[in-house]
């Protein structure tokens, strides 16, 4: 992280979001929404919920534009099971959904969600093993 | 350059190098994943001096306070002398000094050391019989000047150490005591936060002691204790536990029983379905789950979608050893 980070350009998306601190906020807010849709919880149902929350703050610390090592063959990897079991672009779309929702709930600005979509949206292919 | 230490042998962390960074370097198996300080796959922990604050991030309270940190994301401030996950600390000796049936399956065990030992009540330990056999079982009570460690051990239909315990277990014999583990226990701060307990069969022992320890570092918030069995014979020191909630204006103790029968001053039902369906939300409260590895699941799952937040949810699975006989 820090080869591409410059002291001297204007806040990152992830300084505006408000950093660790505001993962933190959304982690709960996030995995509860997850889990709590019939539609997706079965990709997330995880009897360890402290590793899946793990899990899902890696994944938003990444959408917020913070440091990680994100490795679109790990993702692959990660996910080749739940693509084996069903996973498609509709549970993708449910998960953005989710993610937006969370953001909205603790007010953070609609062009910051849309920043931290995008990022999100990255991953899609790499997901859903396309 | 900074050394780490872990049993025997003494590496040399180089500048720029994380903990795990040396370990791997020197060929030390470890498990590891993000490499980030995020999926906690290589934690460890420190024996003698505190981790650096930032790799501790995202952990559990109880295992910061444990001196638990993430090998990834640690640069080490001070040399370090660290235990592996799967690493046992050194154990000490201790006598039975008391052995009391409270029903005719839990037995009230008191064991005295002589060694410095430190533990939260909550916390569960290791002991070993002369021959080796093993079984863990949670610590009910606080540290106290008596040195003594208190627990409720239930017979188990053939269970070796149990039953070994309740039949022939004497007054004055030797047990060996590892060290003390575990995430689920209390700490002061937030002292007016709504606690939660809920403990099937002698899942009571460690909330017995968490609460006591809640009590002694002045915990004003309430304290609802939810105690859950089968059959009443699985419900002990009820007389106690309503006594501590008469001394304590915000103690509340609800003792349930899922069986057939009815028992007047026993709810009906299962602990966890009682405790939650008399509670609106959680959001704000810290919950202890102990016991049937079932409802401890269950209820952790469903305590979260409630509101409370997972860094507030601790629990303890009692998972019973398969024995062969």
């Amino acid at each position: 992280m820090s080869d591409t980070q410059e002291t001297t350009s204007s806040p990152s998306l992830y300084e505006k979001l408000g950093g660790e601190a505001a993962v933190n906020a959304a982690v709960d807010i996030f995995y509860r929404k997850v889990l709590g849709d019939y539609r997706i919880n079965r990709f997330f149902d995880n009897s360890d919920m402290e590793k899946q929350a793990a899990k899902q703050k890696a994944f938003l610390t990444m959408a917020f534009g913070g440091p990680n090592n994100y490795n679109g063959q790990d993702m692959r990897n990660a996910h080749a099971h739940l693509v084996k079991m069903g996973l498609n672009a509709s549970h993708f779309d449910i998960v953005m959904e989710h993610l937006g929702a969370t953001l909205t709930e603790l007010n953070v600005p609609q062009e910051l969600i849309a920043q931290a979509a995008a990022i999100a949206e990255s991953t899609r292919n790499d997901v859903l093993g396309k | 350059m900074r050394s780490i230490t872990i049993g025997e042998s003494t590496f040399s962390c180089q500048p720029d190098e994380t903990v795990l960074d040396t370990l791997l370097r020197e060929n030390v198996k470890v498990s590891y994943g993000c490499r980030q300080g995020l999926c906690q796959a290589c934690m460890m922990r420190s024996l003698d001096t505190p981790p650096p604050v930032s790799a501790q991030s995202g952990l559990k309270d109880t295992l910061q306070k444990q001196k638990y940190f993430l090998a990834c994301v640690c640069h080490p401030e001070q040399d370090m002398t660290i235990a592996l996950p799967n690493q046992q600390g050194s154990s000490v000796e201790a006598v039975v000094v008391k052995k009391q049936r409270l029903t005719p399956d839990i037995v009230h065990l008191v064991l005295e050391y002589q060694a410095p030992f430190e533990f939260f009540a909550g916390q569960f330990v290791n002991l070993k019989r002369t021959d080796g056999l093993i079984r863990s079982y949670s610590i009910a009570n606080i540290p106290h000047h008596k040195n003594t460690l208190e627990f409720h051990i239930r017979r188990l239909p053939n269970g070796q150490f149990s039953s070994w315990v309740y039949d022939e277990l004497e007054l004055g014999a030797q047990l060996s005591v590892s060290e003390a583990q575990g995430s689920c226990h209390y700490l002061p701060g937030r002292a007016e936060q709504p606690l939660l307990l809920i403990g099937t069969g002698s899942g009571l022992a460690p909330l017995y002691g968490i609460i006591a320890d809640a009590l002694a570092q002045e915990h004003s918030g309430p304290i609802h204790l939810f105690h859950g069995s089968r059959d009443v014979n699985g419900l002990y020191m009820i007389d106690e536990m309503r006594e501590l909630a008469g001394k304590f204006a915000n103690v509340h103790y609800t003792s349930c029983l899922s069986g057939e029968e009815s028992d007047s001053g026993h709810v009906r039902g299962r602990a966890h379905d009682v405790a939650l369906s008399s509670i609106e939300t959680l959001n704000g409260w810290r919950v202890f789950l102990c016991g049937h590895p079932e409802m401890v699941n269950q209820t952790k799952k469903m305590a979260f979608m409630k509101g409370a937040s997972m860094a507030d949810i601790y629990t303890d699975a009692f998972h019973v050893m398969q024995e062969n006989k």
